[in-house]
C-alpha cells in the first residue's frame, strides 16, 4: 500500500463485507459442493444418467435454449422501437417489461398456467388447433421466454440509447440502403448486448422453478425440469443425490456465465 | 416516397413493428396481468374478501412481512458496506468480490433452499439435536432474562427457540432462504450508480475535516438515496414474492410457515382457484408498485442529475 487512503471505512466495510458474503453465500454453497464430493465419480454418473434425470436435463436445457433464443429475437424488436420510436404509451411499456423481474414466480406460473390451459383464454384457441400448450414441453418453453425476456431488453437498452447516428449517416451517405445499413452497420454493434442478454436468459431459465412447475403439468420423464427433481430428490430424503444434481446444475450455470466473460472480453477488443 | 431523415425507416415500416411489438407486450405482460385480477374477481367480491380475510391467509401474509423485514435491512446494510468499499477503494481481488456478490443470481432458487436443508436438516451438519446441545447453556441463561419483569418479554420467544432450535421448516429457514436469494440486490443498485459518482465529494469532505459517518450520512448518501430506494424496493419485492427457495425450506406447514406465494400454491393444488388467485392479486398489487416507484426513482433521478450540470 503505497499511498495512503483519505477515505476512511476500508477496514469496517471490508470486513463485514466478506464476513456477510462468507455466511450467507460461500459457505453455503461450500458445503453443497462438499456434500456432492463425497460421492464417487461412479456414484455421481449412476445419479446423473437415471432415465429421469437426463429426461429432464434434455428438457430444462433445450427448452431454455429455444426460450432465450426467442427472447432474443422480442427483445431486439421491443428495444428497437422503445428505444427509436415515439408512440402512445411507450412509457408505460416501457415500465410494463419489469414485470417478471416485480412478478413473484409463482404468480406467473399459476396465471399463464390459467391463460393456456385447453380451457384457457389462448389455450382454448390453441386447443382447437390440436395444440397442447400447458402441461406440454410448450409450457415450459413458454414460461421460461416470459421469465427471460426482460434480460434481453435491459442489456440491450442503454447500449442502443447511446448508439449515436453518425455510423448510419455516414453509411447512407456512402449510398447504402437502410436495410443494408441495420444488418451491416447497426445490428453488428449489438452483438455483443444481444449475446450477454441470451446469456443472462438462459442461465435464468435453467434454474427457474416458479413459473415452470404450475405450466408443467409435471409428468415424469415428460415435463419434469432439474429444479423439479432437486426437490424430488430432498423430499425422499436423498440429500446427496439432490446436491450431485444441483452441483452439476451450478457448474453448467458458472461455465457459462464464465464463457460469456471471456467471450465479451473478446468481442470488446476486437470493437476498440 | 420522400424520405425526411435517413436515419430512420419509411412510416409503414414503423407502424408494422410499433404494432408488432405493441402485439408482444400485450399477449405476454399485458394479458397475464389482466388475468390474475379477472381469475380473482370470476366468483365475485364476496369470494375474494373472504379469501384474504381467511385465517391462514392472515398467518402468510405475517411469514411474508416477517422474512421480508428481516432480510431486506440485512441486505440493504451489506449492500451500502460491499458498494462502499468496492467503489471507493482499490484492492486486489476487487473484481473478484463484484462476481462473488452476483453468484446468487446464477443459483436456482431450489438450490438456494437446498443449501440450508444440507447444513441444518435432520440429517445436515448442523441437526437441530446437535444445535440444542449446544445451545444449552444459552438457552438456560435467556430463560432466566426472560423470568425479569419490566424487560424479560423481549427474551420469552428467543428463550422458547433455543431451547429447541428450529431452523428448517421454520421461520429461521424462511428468513436465511430470503436473504441468500435477495443479497444482491441493493448492492447491484447502488455499485454501478457509486463508480459513476466517483469519490471527489467524499475526500473533499474528509479533508475538510468531517468525520467517517458524517461522510457518509451527509455526502454520500444525499447522493445514492434514490438509488438506493430503488434497490430495496427491488429486494423486498423479490424477497416477498420468493417462492422456490422458501417452498424447499418451508415444509409448507399451513397457518405457520406459508409464506403468500407458497399460500398460493397451496390454494391452487387444492383446486381453489378464486381464491388463489385472490391472494395472488395482493402479490401482483406489489409487483406494479415496484414498478410505478421505479418510474418515479427514475424521474428524480434524471431531475437532480441535471439539477447538478
Amino acid at each position: 500500500m503505497s499511498k495512503r487512503r483519505v477515505i476512511p471505512g476500508f477496514g469496517l466495510s471490508m470486513g463485514f463485507t466478506i464476513t456477510y458474503l462468507s455466511l450467507i453465500i460461500l459457505i453455503p454453497l461450500a458445503a453443497l459442493f462438499l456434500k456432492a464430493a463425497r460421492l464417487s465419480g461412479a456414484e455421481w454418473w449412476a445419479i446423473l444418467t437415471t432415465p429421469q434425470v437426463i429426461a429432464a436435463a434434455k428438457l430444462t436445457f433445450g427448452a431454455s435454449a429455444a426460450a432465450a433464443t426467442v427472447s432474443t429475437v422480442f427483445g431486439l424488436l421491443v428495444t428497437w422501437v422503445l428505444v427509436r420510436y415515439q408512440f402512445p404509451g411507450r412509457k408505460f411499456l416501457d415500465a410494463m417489461v419489469d414485470l417478471p423481474f416485480a412478478l413473484p414466480t409463482a404468480v406467473a406460473g399459476i396465471t399463464l398456467t390459467a391463460i393456456y390451459a385447453p380451457n384457457g383464454w389462448i389455450g382454448e384457441y390453441l386447443a382447437k388447433w390440436g395444440i397442447e400448450a400447458a402441461y406440454s414441453p410448450l409450457g415450459v418453453f413458454i414460461a421460461l421466454t416470459f421469465i427471460g425476456f426482460p434480460f434481453v431488453v435491459r442489456t440491450l437498452q442503454p447500449v442502443m440509447e447511446d448508439f449515436g447516428s453518425e455510423y448510419e449517416e455516414a453509411a447512407a451517405t456512402l449510398g447504402a440502403g437502410r436495410w443494408t445499413v441495420f444488418w451491416r452497420v447497426i445490428f453488428p454493434m449489438f452483438i455483443p448486448a444481444l449475446i450477454t442478454g441470451f446469456t443472462l436468459a438462459f442461465a435464468r431459465a435453467i434454474g427457474e422453478y416458479g413459473s415452470v412447475i404450475f405450466i408443467s403439468g409435471n409428468l415424469p420423464l415428460k415435463t419434469e425440469i432439474l429444479p423439479l427433481l432437486v426437490v424430488g430428490q430432498l423430499e425422499q430424503f436423498k440429500y446427496e443425490a439432490a446436491a450431485v444434481i444441483a452441483a452439476a446444475m451450478l457448474m453448467a450455470s458458472f461455465a457459462l456465465l464464465f464463457l460469456i466473460n471471456l467471450l465479451q472480453r473478446r468481442l470488446n477488443w476486437q470493437n476498440h | 416516397m420522400s424520405q425526411r431523415s435517413v436515419t430512420t425507416e419509411s412510416a409503414v415500416v414503423r407502424f408494422l413493428l410499433i404494432g408488432a411489438a405493441v402485439l408482444v407486450l400485450s399477449l405476454f405482460l399485458l394479458l397475464p396481468l389482466a388475468a390474475v385480477f379477472v381469475e380473482a374477481f370470476r366468483k365475485g367480491w364476496e369470494v375474494f374478501l373472504a379469501s384474504l380475510h381467511d385465517e391462514a391467509a392472515a398467518s402468510a401474509i405475517k411469514v411474508t412481512l416477517l422474512a421480508a423485514g428481516i432480510s431486506v435491512p440485512l441486505n440493504t446494510l451489506f449492500g451500502v458496506s460491499a458498494a462502499w468499499l468496492v467503489t471507493k477503494f482499490k484492492f486486489r481481488g476487487r473484481s473478484l468480490l463484484v462476481s462473488l456478490i452476483d453468484l446468487p443470481f446464477a443459483v436456482s432458487p431450489v438450490i438456494a433452499g437446498l443449501v440450508w436443508v444440507l447444513l441444518f436438516g435432520a440429517r445436515g451438519w448442523f441437526p437441530q439435536t446437535a444445535m440444542a446441545d449446544t445451545f444449552a447453556p444459552a438457552a438456560r441463561f435467556t430463560a432466566w432474562l426472560a423470568q425479569h419483569q419490566g424487560f424479560g418479554w423481549l427474551f420469552s420467544d428467543f428463550a422458547i427457540w433455543l431451547a429447541d432450535p428450529k431452523i428448517i421448516f421454520a421461520l429461521p429457514g424462511i428468513v436465511i432462504a430470503t436473504t441468500f436469494v435477495t443479497f444482491p440486490f441493493v448492492a447491484r443498485e447502488l455499485i454501478p450508480l457509486m463508480e459513476s459518482q466517483g469519490s471527489d465529494q467524499e475526500e473533499a469532505a474528509v479533508t475538510l475535516g468531517a468525520s467517517g459517518w458524517h461522510v457518509f450520512f451527509r455526502v454520500t448518501l444525499a447522493n445514492i438515496k434514490w438509488g438506493l430506494l430503488y434497490g430495496v424496493l427491488l429486494c423486498n419485492a423479490r424477497a416477498m414474492g420468493e417462492f422456490g427457495a422458501v417452498s424447499v425450506v418451508s415444509g409448507h406447514i399451513r397457518g405457520e410457515t406459508n409464506t403468500l406465494p407458497l399460500h398460493v400454491e397451496v390454494l391452487y393444488n387444492e383446486y381453489q382457484f378464486s381464491a388463489a388467485f385472490a391472494c395472488a392479486t395482493l402479490l401482483a398489487f406489489l409487483a406494479l408498485v415496484t414498478l410505478g416507484m421505479k418510474s418515479v426513482v427514475e424521474h428524480f433521478t434524471r431531475h437532480t442529475s441535471s439539477d447538478h450540470k
